[in-house]
């Protein structure tokens, strides 16, 4: 180990000698290190940019927001109707009273829950989490009951579904008369 | 035979599987007889046997040969060896030590061994055979690939990648931001703090248990009890509605295992008062909060008093506080376990209105 180290002190300058350095001036030196950075800073500053627009995509293949669900009377009392689960996230649930509209959005980490008729809840595959068909849950680890989406009467008679509008059970607002849907 | 594989299904149950584990992995620990080459190969054998065995069931084959879970399978066998042959060369150092001999690696050299060549040959030498065996695996197994992902549809049951199982499972017990965010960076800053909170010279350089056998068996437990041995349950044991399933039980999509869950707050103010839970959330939660508080203000300065008197006294005062925080943390987590497991509890604290819930 030490011996290897005092060789290479000894094979820089013979190296050096060989090589004939090309003379550079002080100003042109400057001058490059101020190319080189100036390249540098901006090609950096154009990928952030680049990056940042990443963040805006000229189209987004995400389905609506709201949409219409069909007539009332499409649906059978009692149920919970998965028709709209693999395009929008949402049940609509059919009750005695009338309906509304859960989101399929498990309240542990967001995972999809599935329906499982035969159990009547709703289970998340993910950390187990469990939901009555009203949404509340009763197993695993989700501190809250399932959201529920806006629901009403379209004026061609359809029931349209709003989700980007919330309604929380912890706040109190299962009691909104928007987030039910009497029939 | 059906009734060894009920019996294995039943022992797998996770509160009886996972007590097995702890009084086995404390007891094997301090067992010096265990960790020789002979009980060694006796247990890869029996393993090797075990696995060859079961195979047969067609359940117990269709978990583990999974093209994501064959890695986990070779975790096992891995993580077993480096854990016996570590123990097994402290234990031998422990001997010769008794018998006032120098430790094995002082008789190998007893100078200083250099970063270079002598480790980065070896590194050189493990990251060529890690590549090659990743390559030829990559060609052989094909990827499990699933269908397109979805935001409405997830596979049943969701597993995350083999090494966030852990955390999975730790997310079954805790709220995300608890189990996904505080834990994780906990047990990394933990790791890093290691060395300036445990600053006995002890072990430098060779292997040994008896000189630091508490720090050792503390380590090993969040290692291979809450880490590895989650990774196994997350992979072997959680199926469809993750549920837990014995080894070899059929994933039953429909298996109903009741599971209501209460929180702390209903369990005091509706079961022993016989009160309605109060309205306002602090009064309702005040129970489950001087809990919290009690665990990890006030167990501290008692333990350092009655049973950790020697340790509180030669970490000081400081690196005492960092560390018995760090260990309450890792031990919450199979105190939540059980507590799930046996009361159904579900949150200590739970403030869904601050998204808050311990
Ligand atoms: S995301 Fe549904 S249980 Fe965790």
């Amino acid at each position: 180990m030490s011996s290897e180290k005092e060789a290479v002190p000894g094979k820089v300058p013979e190296k050096a000698k060989g090589a004939t350095p090309p003379k550079v001036s002080r100003r042109s030196f400057l001058n490059w290190i101020a190319i080189g950075w100036g390249s540098l800073t901006a090609a950096t500053l154009v990928g952030v940019a680049a990056t940042l627009r990443f963040m805006f995509p000229n189209v987004l293949f995400e389905p609506p927001s709201s949409f219409k669900a069909g007539f009332p009377d499409e649906y059978a009392v009692g149920e919970v109707d998965e028709r709209w689960k693999e395009k929008f996230g949402v049940w609509i649930v059919r009750t005695t009273e009338g309906f509304f509209a859960l989101l399929a959005v498990c309240t542990h980490l967001g995972c999809p829950p599935n329906w499982l008729a035969a159990e009547a809840k709703y289970k998340c595959p993910c950390h187990g989490s469990g939901f009555y068909r009203t949404g509340i849950n009763f197993e695993g680890p989700a501190p809250r009951p399932l959201e529920r989406a806006r629901i009403m009467l379209a004026d061609d008679g359809q029931i349209l579904v709003d989700k980007s509008r919330k309604f929380l059970w912890e706040k109190g607002e299962w009691e909104d008369p928007e987030s039910f849907l009497k029939v | 035979m059906q009734f060894v594989k009920d019996l294995f299904n039943f022992l797998s149950s996770p509160a009886i599987f996972f007590t097995l584990v702890i009084v086995l992995f404390f007891v094997a620990l301090r067992t010096r007889r265990l960790w020789t080459d002979r009980v060694g190969t006796v247990a890869l054998v029996a393993v090797v046997v075990y696995f060859v065995v079961s195979f047969f069931d067609p359940n117990f084959k269709k978990v583990v040969t999974a093209p994501d879970n064959v890695p986990i399978v070779g975790m096992l066998f891995l993580i077993g060896f480096f854990a016996w042959f570590s123990l097994k060369q402290a234990y031998e150092n422990d001997d010769r030590m008794a018998r006032g001999e120098p430790p094995a690696e002082k008789l190998e050299t007893d100078e200083k061994v250099w970063c270079w060549p002598d480790l980065v040959y070896t590194e050189l030498i493990a990251l060529l055979v890690a590549s090659i065996v990743l390559l030829v695996w990559a060609i052989l197994i094909e990827a499990p690939l699933e269908e397109p992902a979805s935001i409405t549809v997830a596979p049943n049951p969701s597993k995350a990648p083999w090494y966030f199982l852990g955390l999975q499972e730790m997310l079954v017990y805790f709220d995300p931001w608890l189990a996904g965010v505080v834990f994780p960076s906990l047990i990394i800053l933990g790791l890093m703090a290691l060395p300036y909170i445990d600053t006995n010279p002890k072990g430098n350089g060779y292997y040994t248990f008896r000189e630091r056998a508490r720090e050792i068996a503390l380590f090993l437990f969040g290692f291979l009890v809450l880490w590895v041995f989650m990774i196994m349950t997350g992979t072997f044991l959680r199926g469809p509605n993750w549920n837990f399933f014995g080894p070899y039980e059929y994933w039953d999509p429909h298996k109903l295992v009741p599971l209501n869950n209460i929180n702390f707050s209903e369990f005091i103010w509706v079961r022993w008062l016989g009160t309605g839970l109060p309205q306002q959330w602090l009064a309702r939660e005040i129970f489950g909060i001087l809990v919290v508080l009690a665990y990890f203000l006030a167990l501290p300065p008692l333990l350092a008093r009655r049973w950790l008197n020697d340790i509180h006294r030669k970490m000081g005062a400081a690196r005492y506080a960092v560390g018995i925080v760090l260990i309450l943390s890792m031990i919450a987590l199979p105190i939540k376990m059980y507590l799930r497991w046996i009361f159904n509890l579900k949150y200590i604290i739970a403030i869904p209105e601050f998204f808050f819930n311990i």
